[in-house]
């Protein structure tokens, strides 16, 4: 079977289960980005202005950015640990004929599937709030672009850690940190220039600098476009290594 | 007979520690095999090697005719493997969790199709094909892992402690199940620690012991090996001594001339947990 076969095969076990339980996970996942948007948004940055821009057109491709982030990581990552810890069906496919990349590449589309559809509903309501916004088929790509990138991350995470608490202390600790300083709130122009050198070294920066420059109009930031795909080969490579290595 | 597992020298070492002490092991095709040991024993990472899970430290593996080491898609392909664990996905139908497995496995849509309708009708599940995993008995549970590891057609099944947790009549089903199976032609390794599981069901037996295979014969040799009948003393309620010989009449010598201190005296036929014993000198389940 081809590479694409197996993908899909892996994927769809995910997306059934997706399916029975649809409505409390996309419903689940826009409460904080809802919360942010109108706290942070509506509430605190109205009338004020980043650089030429409303706060508000400045802070919704960063939510929309948070969201794809957050909902994508926890998506990929908490179903793969659920099938390895829990119900350790995860080995059932790497005894299977399906090669490793397969199935990184397979566990990590749920994650997708989710982050985009939660991050365009965000968007969406961003779109009422803030009219301004574009509508462009490029925004769209690289969105989806950060959601792979997120998925693999969270792929690569459920492989290396092997605890119920790691996965939540990984989350408290780095996940959450990342969604507040990652030029998602505030503009990292803002920063001393070692904070925001660590800042581009974590690859929601990215994101959120090529979701806002397309969403918004703005000169295409091709070192974010370089910075996101490195990750993302970063990423698969990591999870490569890792399946490698649980065989050992 | 083609051996449908060779081992050759297999060890697997973590660290400084030596899980899988050169193995010498082959399991013949068409048979029942029973693998037998202590926890802790090597039991469970010789399965992990034998499916493709772990990978050796040194040492020559075939599985299925296959070397594990340069083979391995093709030995994907004739094993099945049944885990000690549930490891179906429980927010899946068991008709849901076949169909991933028989997507797993290449299997095209209208081959995958007929296989689900045979393997259900095959474990008497096709009623139950549409509900939830969780809603199922301990043994309807187990039954739907070893229908998902069939689909495929594997040469090789892998029953790891595949009645643990079952009451006696679900345990006695699938015994008649996995009696069933290898009467279809399917060669079954299976490790336990139900005894009487391993001596009703197995052609042979293989007892593992510090990584090491210490004994492998039929259950009856095994049994004649250490002694036909055992006699069982326990002295002042403490700890019970076995002591084996070839027949009764020397059995019964041997009980006229125990001291009086002697209180409960067994003596019976052997059995392999008897035999488990005395090459190991734990019980079935120590830890």
């Amino acid at each position: 079977m081809s590479a694409l076969g197996d993908i899909y095969s892996v994927f769809w076990v995910d997306l059934r289960n997706m399916r029975r339980h649809w409505k409390a996970t996309i419903a689940t996942s826009l409460v904080l980005p809802l919360l942010y948007l109108v706290a942070f948004g509506y509430g605190l940055g109205r009338g004020v202005n980043v650089g030429d821009l409303d706060y508000l057109s400045f802070v919704i491709p960063g939510i929309v950015g948070l969201t794809a982030f957050s909902t994508s990581f926890n998506g990929a990552a908490s179903k793969l640990h659920v099938d390895k810890f829990f119900y350790k069906s995860f080995d059932e496919l790497l005894m299977s004929p399906v090669r490793s990349h397969s199935i990184i590449i397979g566990k990590s589309l749920i994650g997708v599937v989710r982050g985009f559809i939660s991050a365009i509903a965000i968007y969406l309501v961003g779109l009422i709030l803030a009219p301004t916004l574009l509508f462009s088929p490029i925004f769209f790509l690289m969105l989806l672009l950060s959601c792979f990138v997120f998925s693999l991350f969270g792929v690569l995470i459920a492989l290396v850690v092997h605890t119920h608490h790691g996965m939540g202390n990984f989350t408290t600790l780095v996940i959450l940190p990342m969604t507040f300083l990652c030029g998602t709130f505030f503009s990292l122009d803002q920063l001393p220039a070692v904070a925001k050198a660590v800042l581009y070294f974590l690859p929601l920066t990215h994101s959120a600098n090529l979701l806002r420059a397309t969403v918004l109009g703005l000169s295409f930031p091709w070192l974010s476009f370089a910075g996101l795909l490195i990750f993302g080969v970063v990423f698969f490579i990591g999870c490569m290594v890792s399946l490698k290595r649980s065989s050992v | 007979m083609q051996d449908y597992i060779y081992t050759e020298n297999l060890c697997k070492n973590y660290g400084s520690v030596t899980a899988i002490n050169n193995l010498n092991l082959n399991v013949r095709a068409g048979e029942i095999f029973g693998f037998l040991g202590p926890n802790g024993a090597g039991k469970t990472t010789t399965i992990r090697v034998l499916t493709t899970l772990t990978r050796p430290t040194s040492g020559y593996v075939s599985v299925g005719g296959y070397d594990i080491h340069d083979e391995i898609d093709k030995v994907k392909k004739v094993i099945g493997v049944v885990q000690q664990h549930l490891s179906l996905d429980r927010d899946l139908t068991v008709r849901e969790n076949m169909e991933f497995h028989a997507r797993i496995q290449h299997l095209s849509s209208s081959k995958r199709k007929q296989r689900i309708t045979e393997l259900l009708e095959y474990v008497e599940l096709t009623e139950y094909a549409d509900k939830m995993i969780d809603t199922l008995s301990g043994g309807m549970k187990k039954k739907a892992s070893i229908v998902c590891s069939l689909l495929h057609e594997p040469k090789l099944l892998f029953l790891d402690e595949p009645t643990v947790g079952l009451d006696a009549q679900a345990r006695r089903r699938l015994w008649d199940l996995v009696r069933r199976l290898n009467k279809d032609g399917t060669t079954i390794f299976l490790t336990t620690h139900y005894i009487e599981e391993a001596e009703v069901l197995c052609d042979r037996v293989g007892i593992m012991h510090h990584g090491q295979l210490i004994v492998v014969d039929e259950p009856a040799n095994l049994r004649e090996k250490v002694g036909s009948i055992v006699v069982e003393t326990l002295v002042d309620n403490k700890d019970t001594h076995y002591q084996f010989f070839a027949n009764r009449e020397v059995a019964t010598n041997y009980v006229k001339n125990l001291p009086s201190e002697v209180k409960t005296v067994i003596i019976r036929e052997s059995n392999l947990e008897d035999v488990f014993i005395e090459q190991t000198g734990e019980k079935v389940g120590d830890p």
